[in-house]
């Protein structure tokens, strides 16, 4: 099992014919992806790498039946192509897009109410169930099925604790990457329910950032309510206040949405967090073992 | 993308948000002829950086005649000011603002941020107004009141309304306040601004409602759309390495340590940063080199942290996923090369090609240190810039 997507998960690519889209369009086929088809405005009817292009999400969906879509539009026109798919009522929309302006999400959440999509990112790697779907530009081959779940803000930092828990023999059941803006669609909270009731996830990392008080809330979340031990990173200890650190949401501003002050929250909420991020694979096993439960999520040879 | 005050003010102006009548002056002459100009028997003299904090490091001075005029603007123009926004080697002053002098009768605070939690736009607005929002939001949080905006209908006349009475405007001039506050949200949208920030916002004896001082920060990701706000950066504010890293879209900020960082992705590269003060080294940059770094990219990453003399050794650090390692062994063989690389240098590569790569850096005759991982690198270039 996993969460969001899976073996069954129907995808098309908007943006597909653009060099990006379609490049992660052959990867995600190369990865065992069940890939439908894609959308680009003007070239409906036509076909790629025997992929059919529509001219919109409608009539993809339509014709071929798709429930997720994933988005690699660029930044001016991405929010648009958010709510197409919303409109268009897909489950799942994953928008890896960068740079998107930050009062067109407003408007995107603002559409998005009372809609039943859920959108994960924009800014974001994307979500990889190992072995089943790879949505997104993730390298496929670091992945592991298993059972841990993973949940970040950052790209390469998510591959670096799906790298550091493969290489112990653990695999992963979802890797989510909920984007580095400051609006988005799915939050760590969400994501944490979800891999909460996931009965084939053990265990679950959670890797945030400076910016914003998401974690903090996520800690809260946890403690009240997350059956399965979580463990932490927090990046950016030593990014100075005031200045945006790459991610659009990456910033200290008044005063607020330090690490340290994460740190201590989470550690409060019963969240282990790696003193560094070449740990975070390390800290995992620590603590699987105190539990008793690193038998369970390790990978049989 | 930050602007000065005055630039702020004009566009304000556009959106009928009073401000006091003003003018820019980038010498004392002009200070004066300015001055002249107003007319009004008192005028204010106020340095122009990209920080706040600037009256309390003697940037604003109330002048009474031209001549007070001339002496502040002489005072000021090329001093270097610091104040608690500009870190310790303060910032040069190369403009001035001259505006006049207002009859103050209280000072108020309103701002406008997107905020992260309810993904809308807040205007937050406190009868504290002319000091730190940030100690009015730390020890009395009720005394800043907050209207959460529809982003259909935009801040309705109701809620500037409210927030008005809140923070006890006195009731003759709330319709006043209340168009401040809507023609400040109509400048906040239409600009793609990140923040807007008035304090103070002030009322006069003669009944005015005023912004007097005003700081817009502008949405980075949106200034494709605002040719004219694009027109409005100035370059002496803002780091040459940071404006030089821009140019090959490259995220890169200068710190004040000596361990050059080149890492792909954001959260890597703070990462980096955090790992390498962790093992007791000071970086001397956040660098990420974005997921799609050619050679030409990795190569100008290296002259840019090398143009910084504090540098006095690089930690490369590549997770490479789609971007793959034996690419970035050849950027990293390459620039080395190109720039005479006289420094030490540590490289950890993990990921795709990551064999290839590590057989491209030995075999390049240069003097590189591999890291088997990233702790082992943060070690090693900690011990090599001892």
């Amino acid at each position: 099992m996993s969460i969001l997507i899976n073996k069954d998960t129907k995808v098309i690519t908007q943006g597909i014919t653009g060099a990006t889209g379609l490049f992660h369009t052959r990867q995600a086929v190369e990865y065992g992806t069940k890939m439908v088809g894609g959308v680009t405005p003007g070239k409906g009817g036509t076909e790629i790498d025997g992929l059919p292009i529509f001219n919109t999400v409608k009539e993809a969906v339509a014709a071929t039946g798709a429930n997720a879509s994933v988005i690699y539009v660029p930044p001016a026109f991405a929010a648009d192509s958010i709510m197409e798919a919303v409109d268009a009522e897909l489950d799942l929309v994953i928008c890896i897009t960068e740079g998107i302006p930050v009062l067109d999400m407003v408007k995107v959440r603002r559409y998005m109410e009372g809609k039943k999509t859920r959108l994960i990112g924009p800014n974001c790697p994307g979500v990889i169930t190992p072995g089943e779907c790879k949505i997104g530009i993730m390298p496929g081959y670091i992945h592991t099925p298993g059972k841990v779940g993973i949940v970040s803000r950052s790209g390469t930092l998510t591959y670096e604790a799906v790298h550091q828990t493969s290489t112990r023999g653990i695999g992963q059941s979802t890797a989510v990457g909920i984007g580095g803006d400051p609006v988005n669609g799915t939050n760590f909270i969400d994501v944490l329910q979800l891999f909460n009731e996931d009965p084939d996830t053990e265990a679950v990392i959670m890797i945030g950032e400076i910016g914003g008080t998401a974690e903090e809330e996520a800690a809260e979340w946890v403690a009240a309510n997350m059956k399965k031990p979580v463990i932490g990173f927090i990046g950016g200890q030593t990014a100075p206040p005031g200045k945006r650190m790459g991610h659009a949401g990456a910033i200290i501003s008044g005063g607020k949405g330090t690490a340290a002050e994460k740190i201590a929250k989470l550690e409060s909420c019963g969240i282990r967090v790696a003193k560094t991020p070449a740990v975070i694979g390390e800290t995992l096993v620590e603590v699987l073992t105190e539990k008793g439960m690193l038998d369970k999520v390790t990978v049989k040879a | 993308m930050n602007i000065h005050e005055y630039q702020g003010k004009e566009i304000l102006k556009k959106y009928g948000v009073k401000v006091p009548e003003g003018r820019v002056a980038f010498t004392v002459d002009e200070a004066v002829k300015a001055a002249e100009e107003l007319g009004t028997q008192v005028v204010v003299v106020k340095a122009q950086i990209h920080a706040g904090g600037r009256g309390k490091a003697g940037g604003v001075k109330v002048a009474k005649n031209l001549e007070e005029v001339r002496t502040y603007a002489t005072d000021i123009l090329g001093k270097v000011l610091v104040t608690h926004q500009t870190g310790p080697e303060g910032k040069e002053v190369r403009r001035l603002l001259i505006e006049q002098g207002c009859d103050i009768k209280k000072e108020y605070y309103v701002g406008i941020v997107v905020d992260r939690a309810t993904n809308r736009v807040v205007m937050m607005a406190s009868e504290e107004g002319g000091t730190e929002i940030e100690e009015v939001a730390e020890h009395s949080p009720e005394k800043i009141i907050k209207e959460v905006v529809d982003p259909v209908v935009g801040l309705t006349p109701f809620q500037a309304r409210r927030l008005a009475f809140a923070i006890n405007i006195p009731a003759e001039l709330v319709n006043k306040a209340a168009k401040f506050m809507l023609g400040l949200y109509e400048a906040f949208v239409a600009n793609d601004c990140s923040i807007a920030e008035i304090n103070p916002l002030v009322v006069t004896g003669d009944g005015e409602v005023m912004a007097l001082d005003a700081k817009l920060n502008f949405d980075s990701n949106a200034l494709f759309r605002h040719k004219n706000i694009q027109e409005l950066r100035d370059l002496t504010e803002e780091d040459e390495k940071e404006i030089e890293a821009s140019k090959y879209d490259l995220a890169y900020i200068a710190l004040d340590g000596n361990i050059g960082c080149m890492v792909n992705g954001a959260g890597l590269a703070m990462a980096t940063m955090d790992i390498i003060n962790f093992y007791g080294g000071n970086p001397a940059n956040f660098l990420d080199v974005g997921g799609g770094a050619t050679e030409e990219k990795v190569t100008e990453a290296f002259k840019i942290i090398l143009s910084d003399d504090k540098v006095k050794g690089i930690f490369v650090n590549i997770f490479g996923g789609i971007m793959k390692c034996d690419v970035i062994a050849n950027g990293v063989v390459g620039a080395a090369k190109q720039v005479k690389l006289d420094k030490p240098l540590v490289v950890r590569l993990e990921g795709t090609n990551v064999e290839q790569g590590k057989k491209i850096l030995s075999e390049s005759g240069l003097n590189i240190v591999a890291a088997e991982s990233m702790a082992d690198g943060a070690e090693k270039i900690v011990a090599l810039v001892k």
